[in-house]
Formats: structure tokens, C-alpha cells, sequence
């Protein structure tokens, strides 16, 4: 039997701000423990939270940059719970009304991993639905020795987004897809560097699977602590083969979470689903609720950075890009200010050139970096160059093909062009004299052509313009040598 | 109520004793609390805050923490300036 | 005159005047305090030598300020920088407060020296003060009964004269009850007027710091110098603070006095009923124009306050789990086990009552019922004042049903005790204000006089016309003047 996953995630992201989220300690990773502590995050008796501003902006403009609806009206709650690592017992959090509700993240192709971008799936633009991103503190950090445990509450307080997905994601390349775009938006907008290997960015995957076609959901099982995008993947897909083979076994999946061990490649089991927690959930009587209507939205709106779906609209509207060129350059944000880069280094026709540069990433680069097994960062040539190029193709100083040539050459060793074209001796012929000659040299060496040409066989002036580009061992200018020899043929 | 119940959600042990001492008298506070269900709150707004106000924020400014002796002053257990704890298993 | 019998007004004049010293002040209050202490018991702690040291530390300046030199006792629920905190309870013995309360703060700028921390109930659970890790307090008009609570210490230790005045914090009533069953003056200011940064926290949307006091004047003073927005109290108001003397001796004529019927029938006490009619005849001689009003969900105050403190309580009080601070059982098995029993070593019966009262009201399945709905009663409770307010400038009823009651007599019977705080509930549940003040003497008790209060019932952050009709009515009467039988 065939079957197919069902995967949604819960994504807790750490806000990048000053200070922590309900008082004034430095919010920074990897200072000495306990040193950024206070009253107010170590729980003491009598201390009161006051919310940073900045944390709840920089939720809301992650709500606007992933279309999501932000609430009118929010307020904290308290989610109680006992564990070592909270000092209060129970977490400042957002329940019913959290600061941002649904919206979604595209999968763009070059999002997936390398190897499977390939896959039809990758170019579906597939979007991951959202149910909510709230805001929250994040816990301290606790060591583990032989019989104690040690627990350091710098990040005890820290402003915590949390990311609640759809489960509409179906396979361990979209689960990576998804991160890997979250996590580039994040970066890109300042808001989390989103890094999980410096647990800046942690994720728990809910997955169950069901036979092809039924409508049910299977049983699911939460999966912890992946240390990275390419865990994640490894584990989700770990996860589905163990569940289809227990299904098809004649076993049955029981509701768990297990943790993923990195080295190991393997889940196991952490624990069998308890007693359901009961969270208490009720609005913090020590903090005012929000409006996000007075200002607040408006203000970011106004800071937005263009987000890839964005970006991708403008490349068709302003330089008459083709969706799928616009889709494949606005996918990655490195790869869209490369592409902008060149642009703004060529010469010419704003459309004409585009068109050209995007020929130029698409059909050459992207397959020269894969060949190579490198990535953008390490490409050699220079935006500079790359432009110039570009503006040499455009002006007629030397051919496509020859542009080509260059192109590889540029590639190998990060040389600027112009060098290139003087070292091969590659100019462009475009001197009507010379052209002339080699178009007289065509007609002569093809009879049949020019009488196909003359009998109103229109392929046939390609024929005898193919004879003399070669003639000219490539130089010629194609536009020029065709009109020339209409001419000579038409006179 | 299931007083045994509901004070483990609290962490609370209880003595035999108080569990049931605790059954009856909370028995009779619920009881008077129930008076509160013959209200006709259709329609009524739950109130929170005594006077809401919105939009009450701190800029993100850095502020001094404690010293670490300071935080960890009052700690039962400390060690490396670390807080120490029973084992916690996961 | 002894210095401990001064009010806060009259001992800032001598003071000021360089009458006495501020050292001189502690002497006189110390030699008090251990004259009566040990009937009284109204102090979990008092650190004279800090007391000694901030009072020789102050300047001219310092002296010249509005609380230059004076004491205050703090009900040991709040925090003073390097002095204990145990809000009476076994769980915080041995905690050190690495931090002062805003309160602290302000009397300290203002020239006050924090001193002695009063005993009360357990985390300000009860109504008594007999929910003390550290045993009970007793009444100075009947040591035999109980001092009212949870701020029991700080009423007993102003009415005993071991203290010129005293800081309380009100949750349904702790700082009313209290003063009006020791005979002084209590103020619970509208919520949000005194930052709660520092206050160990009860119910959080209740919770309101307050002086006890000997006179309305001192209440006054005080009210000024700790009332204000804070901004890291984030229900704080920023509402301005009038200056709470010069509008004092205004008098209430032309004033409307609401007199609630719900007030006069549920269990109130015959002769507390009589003291309280006279005190508003009283206030009617003076040329108040007294209205009858209705404030037709009083019934469901109580109801509604068992919910919503308690669930806001069992929040508050998870931190108290021996992991940063406080007292940890040395032989837990895991976490679990050491959070379990810490807590049960730790807390007292009431805490206990209450933290289950309110974590099951919270609880799955519980919520819509309890809480949802105690916070929709809230919002009946006060449409029925602001509805009120629309007839009168402020509402006179009794601050208790009965005057104080012997220590013991309710200990097993919560729903006995809760009852207690049935007039003064009401005003928490709605954010608003209200002062006790001494009206008259229930022919009761060991000595046959046990103080009656009047509570006067105030719109929100119009402490003002509080002070204004109590200062009419105190200064129009002879109460203040009367001494508890330790002196
Ligand atoms: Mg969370
Ligand atoms: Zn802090």
C-alpha cells in the first residue's frame, strides 16, 4: 500500500532585541551563567514583567511579511506549568488572542534541498498555511550532570516567537523548504538570525501518516531536538519510513514524542503521551492588552522588506521577466541581489538586459555552481564583471556564443572580461566591408541556398548566415551578417 | 473536586488528613461560589483589569542586571554560579 | 506625651522643628515595642540597628522632607532591599530581598525609614492574621482577639502606638478590616494608583498597597508620597496625583453620601449596624445630603472575588518552589517529588485551600464556568458603582459585619472566615477606593469596647473625597483620641 505523511510544525524563534522581554537584562547567548539575571526574570517574590515594545514589532512585522492577519486586540496569558527552567512556573504566552493569525510561506524552488530541486514538487510554489505566531519568554538553560542538574537563567525571559503551522506539509524536502525560506525571511528582515544550530531557531515536528487517498489522520508523534534544517529533514524522513514499516508490519503507531539523535540518524522514544497537560491558560492580570490597530501595524508596514513573493512581482512588472525566470531569482534572497547587482553594473536596455542576465543565472551559472558544488558565495565572478559582460553582448562587441565562452572563463577564474575577449582575440565583427566579403564568399560556396533562398525559402538566408559567421570564425556579427546578405541577395 | 488530582497540578502533597479536611471545606465554598451561576451573564463582557488601558510597553533598553553573588544569594543549592537541582530527566 | 503616641502629622512637626531626632523617635518606639510586643506580636522582624543607622545617616535636607525622619512598619509582604521577606509563610524563611519596592523607594526619597516588618496572613490569605507561619497577632483592644487581617500586624502595631504608621497591602479588604477592626485609619487606594512593583503578589488585579494610619491626615501623607505612575508596574496609572492635604478640611457640605441598601442585611452585627447609622447621621449633621442607593450585585461580590483570587493566586504562587530561593526539602526523590513536598512543608493550610480552589477553577473543563464567569460578574459589579456614582460623590457602609472575633472561633470554618470581607470585596472587584475609619465602640469583648469602622467608598482615583469626608468626620468626633487596653 502506498502512503503519505502528514507533517506540521511548531516553531519557536528567539526575537533579537536588547533586552529580554519583560525586563531590562541584556538579551545576548553565551555569557557566563546567571550574570543577566534580575529579580523580574529569576521569578523573585514581588517583581512585575513590562513588555519590550520592540519584540512585539518585530512579531508583528513578521506576521505582515508571511500574510498573516494581525489581531486587532491581543493580550498575554499565563500558561502554567512546573518545570526547573521556568522561574515562574508558568510562562508569560499569548493563547486566544495572539498577536498574528494565519497567513502562509511559499515553498520556492530553490528553497528545497539541492538534490531535490529537481523534483516537480519544487517548482509547485506550494504554500505551507500558518494558524498563528504569538509571542512568549523563552526558559533558561539547564545542564545535566550525574545526579544534579544545573540551570543558568540568562535566557530565562528572552523574547520567543512561536510559529504554528498548518500540517500541510507532506514530505522531509518541504519540511526543509519551509525552514530554510522562514528562516532566510527572518534573517533578512533583522528579526532572528533563526540560526538552530545556535538553538536560535528550534523546531518540533508533529508527523503521522495515512494510506494514499484516506482522509482520516493517522496517529502522530512529536519529534524533538533537531540541531539543524538538513536534522530535521533527516528526522521527518527517518520518522515516516519508521511508521510506514511499523504500519505494514501489522504494528500500530502509538501517540509519543520521541527525540531525534543526530549522530545515531535514529528516533527514539522520550515519552508515551501522559496525562494530557492542563495549562490553566488565563489572561496576565499584570499586563494591559494591545492594539495593534493605534499605530502599531501601520508602522510596520511601513518598515516591511520585500518579501520573495513580493520581489518576484516586481522583477515581471519592471523588467518583463517571465514568471518562471522572476520565481527562480526571487526565490533566494543572495541570489536576487546578485541578479540586482549585475543589473545595476550592465549597460543598456533594462529589459533587454535582464532578460540577458537571467539566461545568464539560469541556463549557465546555477549549473556551473552545481557542477562545481559551490554556492553563490563562492562564485567568482565579480557583479562588476558579470555586467559588463552583459553590456558588451548588448552593444555588439562580441556574440552570445562568444558571451558564452567568456561566461565559463569568467566562472574558472574570476578574470574580468574584457581580459577574457582581449585574450582569445574575440571581437565582434561588424564592419560592413568586412562582412560583405564574407557574405559574397557564402553566396558563392552555395548555390542551392541562394536559389532555395530566391525560390522564397526563408531558411534558407539562416543557412547561408550560419556559412558565414563561420567563415568569420564566429565573429561576425549575426544581426549585421544577415542583413548584409539580404541585400547582396535581394540586389 | 478531586482534591488529590488537582493539587498534584499545583505540586502540592497533601497529608491524607487534608485531603480530606480541604474535600469538605472546599465543598462548601464551591457551594456558596456556585451562587455566581444564577446570573443571567449573557452578553456581559469579562473584565480583567480594573481600568484596561492599551499599549503599555517598555522601550528595548538595556538595563543592569545583579550581580551573579546577588542573584544566587538566595538559592538552597549553587554551584559554578549555577542553580542545582535534582537531577531533571526529560 | 510619650513620641511612640504621635500621629505621623504631629511628630513630622516636631521634626521639622528639630524637637527630636530621628534616633530619638526609634528609642521611644523601641522601648514601645517591647513593652507590648509580646502581647501584641505584631512584628515578624524588626532590624533596629539598619533602622539606627539610616536614621543617623539622614541629612538637613532629608529632614526637611515630607516623611523626613519618620518610621514606617511594612507589612511583611513587601520588599526592602537586604531586610527579610517571608510574607509569614515557612516557604520564604531565610529569603533576603535583593531589591526594594517602589513603595520603598518613595519613602525612602521622601526621608522615611522603613522599620520592622509586620506579621500578617500567610501571602495576605486570610482575615485574621492568624495564617502566620510565625503564629498569630493580637488585638490590642482584646488580646484575646484577633487584630482582623491579612495586614493584622500593620493595624495592630499603629493602634498599638509600636509604630507612628504602617504600610498594608488590600486584596478584598486586608487593609479596611484590619484598621477597622484595631481602630484606625485604613486606606485602600484605587487600583493602579500605587505601583505593585514589589508586592509579593496575591491576586494581581486586586492587589493595592495602602497605609494604616492613626489619623486621615497621616493616611493623606502618606497616600502622597507613594501614590504615582511606575513604569515597571505596567498596570500603574498615569493618572495625576492631586495634592491630597490642601482640599483636607473642606467639610462635606454640598457632598452626596450614598447609603447601599445591600449593606444593612446579611449577617451584620446589631450594634455595629446602630454605630455605623449613627456615623452616618453624624455625617448628615455636618451637611452632607445622604441618598439610598443600590448596588444590586453585592450578593455575588464575594462569590465571584473566591474566583478570581484564588485562580490568580495558584499563578502567583507556583514560583514558591524552592529552586531560586526559599526553603527546598533536602531529600526529594526527583523534581517532582522536591516541588511537591517543598510546597506542602512550606505552605499553610489557607495557601493550600486556596492555590486548589484556584487551580481547579482554571483547569480544563472548569474555566467558562468559574473564571469566564467571575470575570463577567466583575464587569456587574461595576456597572452597579458607576450607576451609583451617578447619584452620589461617595458611599458610606460598614467596613464589617461584626466587630473583632476570638482567635480560633473561625479557623475551621473557611466560608466563616471569607464572610468577614463581605462589605469590603466589592471595592477591589471593581478597581476602586475606600478608607475605614473608626466610628464608635461595639460593647463587646474583654473590656467591653471593640473599635467599629465606617468605610467610605470612593469613585475611581478620587481618594480625595475619601479623605475629605473621613477628615470631617474624625476631626468632628472624639474616636481618634481612644487608646486600645495594652497601653
Ligand atoms: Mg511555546
Ligand atoms: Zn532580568
Amino acid at each position: 500500500m502506498e502512503y503519505e505523511a502528514v507533517i506540521g510544525l511548531e516553531v519557536h524563534v528567539q526575537v533579537k532585541t536588547h533586552s529580554k522581554m519583560f525586563c531590562g537584562c541584556k538579551n545576548e547567548f553565551g555569557a557566563p551563567p546567571n550574570t543577566h539575571t534580575c529579580p523580574v526574570c529569576l521569578g523573585m517574590p514581588g517583581v512585575l514583567p513590562t513588555p519590550n515594545l520592540e519584540a512585539v514589532k518585530k512579531t508583528v512585522l513578521t506576521g505582515l511579511m508571511l500574510g498573516c492577519e494581525i489581531n486587532r486586540i491581543c493580550k498575554f496569558d499565563r500558561k502554567s506549568y512546573f518545570y526547573p527552567d521556568m522561574p515562574k512556573n508558568y510562562q508569560i504566552s499569548q493563547y486566544d488572542q495572539p498577536l498574528c493569525l494565519d497567513g502562509g510561506v511559499v515553498l520556492g524552488k530553490y528553497a528545497f534541498p539541492k538534490d531535490a530541486q529537481k523534483d516537480p514538487i519544487a517548482s509547485a510554489k506550494k504554500n505551507v498555511r500558518l494558524i498563528r505566531i504569538h509571542l512568549e519568554e523563552d526558559v533558561a538553560k539547564s545542564f545535566h550532570f550525574e545526579t544534579t542538574s544545573g540551570i543558568d537563567f540568562n535566557r530565562a525571559g528572552t523574547p520567543l516567537m512561536e510559529i504554528v503551522t498548518q500540517a500541510d506539509i507532506a514530505s522531509p524536502e518541504e519540511a526543509f523548504a519551509f525552514l530554510s525560506t522562514l528562516q532566510q525571511t527572518l534573517s533578512q528582515a533583522r528579526i532572528s538570525d533563526a540560526d538552530m544550530e545556535k538553538g536560535q531557531l528550534r523546531c518540533d515536528c508533529n508527523i503521522s501518516v495515512r494510506p494514499k487517498g484516506q482522509l482520516e489522520f493517522g496517529t502522530k508523534c512529536e519529534i524533538k531536538n533537531m540541531n539543524s534544517i538538513s536534522g530535521v529533514r533527516r528526522a521527518v524522513a527517518y520518522e515516516i519510513t519508521r511508521q510506514i514499516q511499523t504500519i505494514s508490519n501489522g504494528g500500530k503507531i502509538s501517540q509519543e514524542t520521541r527525540r531525534w539523535d543526530d549522530a545515531a540518524g535514529q528516533t527514539y522514544l522520550m515519552r508515551t503521551k501522559e496525562q494530557a497537560h492542563d495549562y490553566r491558560y488565563f489572561p496576565d492580570p499584570d499586563l494591559m492588552p494591545m492594539r495593534t490597530d493605534l499605530g502599531l501595524v501601520e508602522s510596520m508596514k511601513q518598515q516591511m522588506p520585500e518579501t520573495p513573493s513580493m520581489r518576484e512581482e516586481r522583477y515581471m512588472r519592471d523588467y518583463a521577466l517571465n514568471d518562471y525566470d522572476a520565481s527562480v531569482l526571487s526565490s533566494d534572497i543572495d541570489l536576487s541581489h546578485y541578479f540586482e547587482g549585475v543589473l545595476n553594473a550592465a549597460q543598456g536596455d533594462r529589459q533587454k538586459v535582464a532578460k540577458a542576465i537571467a539566461n545568464f543565472i539560469i541556463n549557465d551559472l546555477l549549473g556551473l555552481l552545481g557542477g562545481a558544488d559551490q554556492t553563490l558565495a563562492d562564485c567568482k565572478i565579480m557583479p562588476e564583471h558579470f555586467g559588463g559582460l552583459v553590456s558588451c553582448v548588448d552593444a555588439g562587441k562580441i556574440s552570445s556564443k562568444q558571451a558564452k565562452e567568456v561566461f565559463v572563463e569568467m566562472f574558472a577564474t574570476g578574470k574580468e572580461p574584457s581580459t577574457i575577449i582581449q585574450e582569445k582575440g574575440m571581437v565582434q565583427i561588424s564592419d560592413e566591408g568586412a562582412l560583405e566579403s564574407f557574405a559574397k564568399q557564402a553566396i558563392e560556396a552555395n548555390p542551392k541556398s541562394v536559389d532555395d533562398y530566391r525560390a522564397g525559402k526563408m531558411a534558407a538566408l539562416n543557412a547561408l548566415k550560419g556559412q558565414a559567421i563561420k567563415l568569420s570564425k564566429g565573429k561576425a556579427n549575426p544581426q549585421l551578417i544577415g542583413e548584409v546578405l539580404e541585400k547582396l541577395l535581394n540586389a | 473536586m478531586d482534591v488529590s488530582y488537582v493539587a498534584h497540578l499545583a505540586r502540592l502533597a497533601l497529608s491524607q488528613d487534608e485531603i480530606t479536611r480541604f474535600q469538605s471545606q472546599l465543598s462548601g465554598v464551591l457551594e456558596h461560589v456556585g451562587q455566581m451561576q444564577k446570573l443571567d451573564v449573557e452578553g456581559i463582557e469579562p473584565t480583567a483589569h480594573a481600568s484596561p488601558v492599551y499599549n503599555v510597553f517598555r522601550e528595548d533598553v538595556e538595563l543592569p542586571s545583579l550581580p551573579v553573588e546577588d542573584a544566587l544569594k538566595n538559592a538552597p543549592q549553587q554551584a559554578n554560579n549555577l542553580i542545582i537541582m535534582p537531577k531533571i530527566v526529560e | 506625651m510619650e513620641l511612640f503616641f504621635e500621629t505621623l502629622t504631629g511628630l513630622r512637626e516636631k521634626l521639622a522643628t528639630k524637637k527630636v531626632s530621628p534616633t530619638e523617635v526609634l528609642d521611644a518606639l523601641k522601648k514601645r515595642v517591647e513593652a507590648v510586643e509580646p502581647s501584641i506580636r505584631a512584628f515578624n522582624h524588626i532590624d533596629w540597628e539598619t533602622a539606627r543607622a539610616e536614621a543617623a545617616a539622614l541629612t538637613p535636607e532629608d529632614l526637611a522632607k515630607p516623611l523626613g525622619g519618620v518610621p514606617v512598619a511594612i507589612k511583611d509582604v513587601m520588599a526592602v532591599k537586604g531586610q527579610p521577606l517571608t510574607c509569614s509563610s515557612r516557604i520564604l524563611k531565610g529569603f533576603v530581598s535583593p531589591y526594594d519596592a517602589c513603595v520603598i523607594e518613595k519613602l525612602r526619597a521622601a526621608g522615611a525609614i522603613p522599620l520592622g516588618r509586620a506579621n500578617m496572613d500567610e501571602f495576605a490569605m486570610g482575615s485574621s492574621t492568624e495564617n502566620s507561619a510565625d503564629g498569630p497577632t493580637h488585638n490590642p483592644w482584646d488580646t484575646g482577639r484577633i487584630p482582623g487581617g491579612s495586614s493584622g500586624g500593620s493595624a495592630a502595631c499603629v493602634s498599638a502606638d509600636e509604630a507612628i504608621v504602617a504600610l498594608g497591602s488590600d486584596t478584598g479588604g486586608s487593609i479596611r478590616q484590619p484598621a477597622a477592626l484595631c481602630g484606625c485609619v485604613g486606606l485602600k487606594p484605587t487600583y493602579g494608583r500605587v505601583s505593585r512593583y514589589g508586592l509579593v503578589a496575591f491576586a494581581s488585579s486586586l492587589d493595592q498597597i495602602g497605609p494604616l494610619s492613626k489619623t486621615v491626615e497621616d493616611s493623606a501623607r502618606i497616600l502622597q508620597v507613594i501614590a504615582g505612575h511606575d513604569a515597571r508596574d505596567n498596570t500603574s496609572a498615569a493618572e495625576p496625583v492631586p495634592d491630597y492635604l490642601s482640599g483636607l478640611n473642606q467639610g462635606v457640605k454640598g457632598l452626596k453620601l450614598g447609603v447601599p441598601k445591600e449593606y444593612f442585611i446579611h449577617g451584620i452585627d446589631p450594634e455595629v449596624e446602630k454605630i455605623i447609622r449613627d456615623a452616618i447621621q453624624h455625617l448628615s449633621d455636618l451637611g452632607a445630603e445622604i441618598v439610598d442607593i443600590s448596588l444590586p450585585h453585592t450578593n455575588y461580590a464575594l462569590a465571584s472575588y473566591y474566583i478570581v483570587a484564588p485562580a490568580e493566586a495558584s499563578a502567583n504562587l507556583a514560583r514558591f518552589d524552592g529552586v531560586r530561593y526559599g526553603a527546598r526539602v533536602k531529600d526529594g526523590k526527583d523534581v517532582i517529588d522536591t516541588y511537591c513536598r517543598t510546597r506542602e512543608k512550606g505552605f499553610g493550610s489557607e495557601v493550600k485551600r486556596r492555590i486548589i480552589l484556584g487551580t481547579y477553577v482554571l483547569s480544563s473543563g472548569y474555566y467558562d464556568a468559574y473564571y469566564l464567569r467571575a470575570q463577567k460578574v466583575r464587569t456587574l459589579i461595576r456597572r452597579d458603582f458607576s450607576e451609583a456614582f451617578g447619584k452620589c460623590d461617595a458611599i458610606l457602609t460598614p467596613t464589617t459585619p461584626t466587630p473583632a472575633f476570638k482567635i480560633g472561633e473561625k479557623t475551621e470554618d473557611p466560608m466563616q472566615m471569607y464572610l468577614a470581607d463581605v462589605f469590603t470585596i466589592a471595592v477591589n472587584m471593581a478597581g476602586i477606593c475606600g478608607l475605614s475609619l473608626p466610628c464608635g465602640f461595639a460593647a463587646q469583648g474583654k473590656h467591653g469596647r471593640l473599635p467599629v469602622g465606617l468605610q467610605i467608598i470612593g469613585k475611581a482615583f478620587d481618594e480625595a473625597t475619601l479623605l475629605r469626608v473621613g477628615q470631617a468626620y474624625e476631626q468632628s468626633t472624639e474616636w481618634r483620641k481612644e487608646r486600645p487596653a495594652c497601653a
